[in-house]
């Protein structure tokens, strides 16, 4: 129990005393159990008072504090920090929530609002006086990084891990790296094409000796956690001898005659079936699809010295520090009838026009028939309002656009399409939709709920819109060639990744971060980061940014060889346990294990994986579990505080309380009032020229001239409140 | 005599990362609430201990609320059946006290949910004046 304990309660500039007595209160709450000093102040977290707190814990021996002031969110970690400044453990002070949670929702009632300040308070005085000191859990981590998937995302960052001298794997289950910016020869805004990035990344990782990359390889089975996590992986056979001369490898490419498809160009061309990607794939190692030559005895046995298809799955177990998920994204895959699309032959994806533009360097031919009309559907399979995909993947107009203004530039005469329900080129993307418009591309509005019908001519497609800008009226294009502009959707696979490395995943079935704004690389796994488009549609660029801060997350959590990690987390009650294995049960995290303890069986919390979320907690039938800082006597002390009777005289009118305040307490204003009073020294000054002699920002002095107004702290001459607000108004 | 205004009061176990800063909201916004209503604020609503929900009661308490992160939990996607098994677990708990089982009562709050949760805190508020002090169940039980 703690018998010295320092209470600190905040006028917060009148947010709070404007409606709650907190010097009545301060009084009331000396003669508490175990309380030393209770005092109201001004401002808790202005620098003269957090001075003054490390100065009491000194003086006073204080060995836990409560501040009531404005919520936890806002000011936990000031003081916090005041307490350690002081040499006291963190774990000793609880914040009380006294403004909104208690003055500003109840201002209505400033009586009740006393009476519930106080309770709120005590209440704090008896958790803290059950607070222990919990020092964070150190824990040593391996400078190691796995990194999942080998797309531009993966690779940057990758490079950038090993770069800060971090041992890094970096995994692709394709046999190939780059994953889909090697499909397309021509990358908004830039130009480039993907293949000669992916080339470029490649020639990087190589020149670490840092990097090892494994491909055609997935993740098997993951154990451990932050700091040491063990992870299996599988990688498949390329049935190519090892130790095969390079040469004989491309004269059996050479001799091959099996034909399939081809899965890189979707199917349009036919390949080897001993093959690359593409000629200049990397890694430069061909790959053999066993299952189309398994029966070629002949072919098998005239180059045997480099097929062996007896080739096996090898797996391999691998330790790393922490883990960066970087899986990218599947493209929509219509469904069939979808906008006619596999029903007639000449409707296909925007992917798929990509690979089209690519594989036809002259004239863009597709069935044998030239090309001349294509329609673009935008928002195919995105922004359902019914469906399953309701939100935007936002990158794919400007790839429609961009594949639109290559048409332009490489083929001529071909007139383009837009069908579209609204366009979303933000940023510099927009100078391309200004092109494409100047250029004579031509746009049409549909609404959702009247999309656009395609249907079979006898030469050509014929598509059916309602024109929403002219008043639905409906227009009838003719097209050689409709394409659809597809969205991203969540990986085939992401599901089985998500139960592999417990990554939450959202409605939109990607994968979750803590925060999309605070947290946005972070998942509730420590040490499991993710990055790219497997958290959701992203182009190029704000992919690698992803990732990137992810790496360099992953660094700083590795750099000094050990992490510190909060104490707040289950443990077990030895003697109380007997093992009936509920808690590990509902345990998302696997944190709970049962161990052997002398002659029985008990649970045992791995502290490296708790998240403290407490579900383990209610479910024990002998209540031997319980989360730090969240104890039976804590909580239930809590519960006492409120209840208990509070004897307060409430202060019956504003007024008293703020006469009261002027000039007599000024030893508990902020430092500031202190020297904006030293710097008027009872003459007519201006903000402006406070300001300035004050060097310290106008706005500053405005707002807290504005209050020491309210307090009749500055006298108004000279200074009236007209003129304050000007001030004030003039800034905001 | 002047009769006294019955003000329930009701005690709301809230969530640190998502319903306790939509009641900060409610504050922030100056919606108000009853000023008889308290609040704890715990890493997730599956923490709550049915023993903690019944030391309310004992202590004087005339209602209880979880304010439920729901789907939006970040700990565990079952986290709502979780909570609702906890509040099944305290209700025969109170059963045995002859507490109305209408006194608890759940509801998925929102980081931005503040009029929601002011209106959940009026209604719950509403059910428990008629349902009255939590002392006159405790008498029929004796």
């Amino acid at each position: 129990m703690k018998e010295r304990i320092g209470v600190y309660i905040c006028h917060c500039g009148g947010n709070i005393s404007d409606y709650v007595d907190v010097e009545e209160i301060g009084k009331m709450l000396k003669t508490d159990d175990g309380v030393v000093i209770s005092k109201d102040v001004m401002f808790a977290c202005a620098d003269s008072n957090q001075k003054d707190m490390i100065s009491d814990i000194k003086e006073y021996k204080l060995d836990a504090i409560v501040v009531a002031s404005c919520s936890p969110k806002l000011h936990l970690h000031t003081f916090k920090n005041v307490a350690e400044r002081a040499g006291l453990n963190p774990t000793n002070y609880v914040q009380v929530n006294i403004r909104e949670q208690c003055s500003w929702p109840h201002s209505d009632k400033p009586r009740e609002a006393s009476v519930k300040a106080a309770g709120l308070i005590r209440a704090g005085i008896k958790r803290v006086a059950y607070s222990e000191s919990l020092d964070n859990i150190e824990i040593n981590v391996k400078k190691a990084v796995l990194v999942v998937g080998a797309g531009v995302s993966g690779m940057k960052a990758a490079i950038d891990l090993a770069r800060l001298g971090n041992e890094v794997y970096l995994i692709e289950t394709d046999y190939f790296v780059g994953g889909h910016i090697t499909q397309t020869e021509n990358l908004f805004t830039t130009g480039q094409n993907g293949k000669e990035i992916v080339s470029r990344l490649y020639a990087e990782i190589k020149s670490y000796n840092n990097i090892t990359l494994f491909t055609g390889t997935s993740v098997e089975k993951v154990s451990g956690s932050l700091g040491n996590f063990a992870i299996d992986i599988r990688i498949k056979p390329r049935y190519i001898n090892g130790k095969a001369d390079l040469q004989a490898v491309q004269n059996a490419m050479n001799d091959c005659t099996v034909l399939v498809n081809d899965d890189f160009n979707f199917g349009f061309t036919k390949r080897k079936a001993i093959y690359k990607n593409y000629p200049e794939a990397l890694p430069d190692v061909t790959v053999v699809n066993a299952e189309a030559l398994k029966n070629e005895k002949e072919f098998l046995a005239k180059h045997a010295s480099c097929l062996d298809l007896t080739q096996q799955d090898e797996i391999l177990s691998l330790t790393a520090g922490s883990v960066l998920v970087t899986t990218g994204f599947d493209s929509y895959q219509p469904k069939e009838g979808e906008y006619g699309y596999k029903t007639f032959s000449n409707v296909v994806t925007l992917p798929e026009l990509n690979r089209l533009i690519e594989l036809n360097p002259d004239k863009l031919i597709f069935n044998n028939k030239p090309v001349k009309k294509i329609a673009f559907i935008y928002c195919v399979g995105n922004r359902q309002t019914k469906g399953e995909n309701k939100y935007c993947s936002r990158q794919c107009c400007s790839s429609a656009i961009n594949s639109s203004l290559q048409l332009a530039d490489k083929y001529k005469g071909i007139n383009a399409y837009h069908l579209f329900r609204d366009i979303r080129t933000y940023g510099k993307q927009e100078l391309m939709y200004e092109k494409s418009s100047k250029q004579g591309d031509i746009y049409i509005r549909f609404d959702e709920k009247e999309p656009p019908v395609v249907e079979q001519n006898e030469k050509t497609l014929n598509i059916k819109v309602k024109d929403y800008l002219t008043s639905k009226k409906e227009l009838e294009i003719e097209a050689d060639l409709v394409v659809l502009v597809t969205g991203m959707v969540a990986r085939e696979d992401s599901k089985q990744i998500s139960e592999k490395f417990k990554i939450p995943i959202g409605t939109d079935k990607f994968f979750n971060e803590i925060h999309p704004k605070l947290k946005p690389v972070e998942t509730v796994i420590k040490g499991v980061y993710i990055g790219g488009s497997c958290q959701g549609p992203k182009n190029i660029s704000e992919s690698v940014q992803s990732s990137l801060s992810a790496a360099s997350k992953i660094n700083a959590l590795l750099k000094g060889g050990t992490v510190s990690l909060d104490p707040v987390i289950a443990r077990v009650n030895n003697d109380a346990c007997v093992w009936c294995g509920k808690c590990a049960e509902v345990c998302e995290y696997t944190a709970i294990k049962e161990i052997e303890s002398g002659d029985k069986h008990i649970a045992a919390v791995n502290k490296a994986i708790c998240t403290g979320c407490g579900i383990c907690a209610p479910v024990c039938p002998t209540n031997a579990i319980e989360i730090a800082q969240f104890t039976d006597n804590e909580i239930e002390s809590m519960i006492d505080g409120f209840m208990e009777k509070i004897d307060l005289k409430v202060r019956e009118k504003e007024s008293e309380s703020t006469e009261e305040v002027s000039g007599v307490k000024m030893k508990e204003y902020p430092q500031l009032w202190k020297n904006i009073l030293e710097t008027m020294n009872g003459n007519k000054l201006t903000i402006p020229e406070i300001s300035e002699k004050l060097e310290v920002d106008k706005d500053i002095i405005t707002y807290h001239v504005m209050t020491m107004h309210k307090y009749n702290v500055v006298v108004t001459e000279g200074m009236d409140k007209k003129e304050l607000y000007y001030y004030y108004k003039l800034k905001n | 005599m002047e009769k006294e205004v019955f003000s329930p009061k009701i005690l709301v176990f809230s969530t640190d990362k998502i319903s306790d800063p939509g009641i900060d909201q409610a504050g922030l916004r100056k919606i108000h609430y009853s000023p008889s209503v308290y609040t704890i604020s715990l890493p997730c609503s599956s923490s709550i201990k049915p023993k903690w929900i019944m030391h309310a009661f004992e202590k004087g308490f005339d209602g209880v609320f979880i304010a439920a992160d729901g789907h939006e939990c970040s700990y565990s996607p079952k986290c709502a059946e979780y909570t609702n098994n906890i509040i099944l677990d305290a209700q025969l708990l109170m059963k045995e006290k002859n507490i109305s089982p209408k006194r608890i009562r759940m509801a998925a709050i929102c980081s931005v949910c503040a009029e929601p949760f002011s209106n959940h805190m009026d209604n719950f508020g509403k059910i428990l004046s008629e349902l009255g002090k939590i002392d006159e169940d405790k008498q029929i039980a004796e």
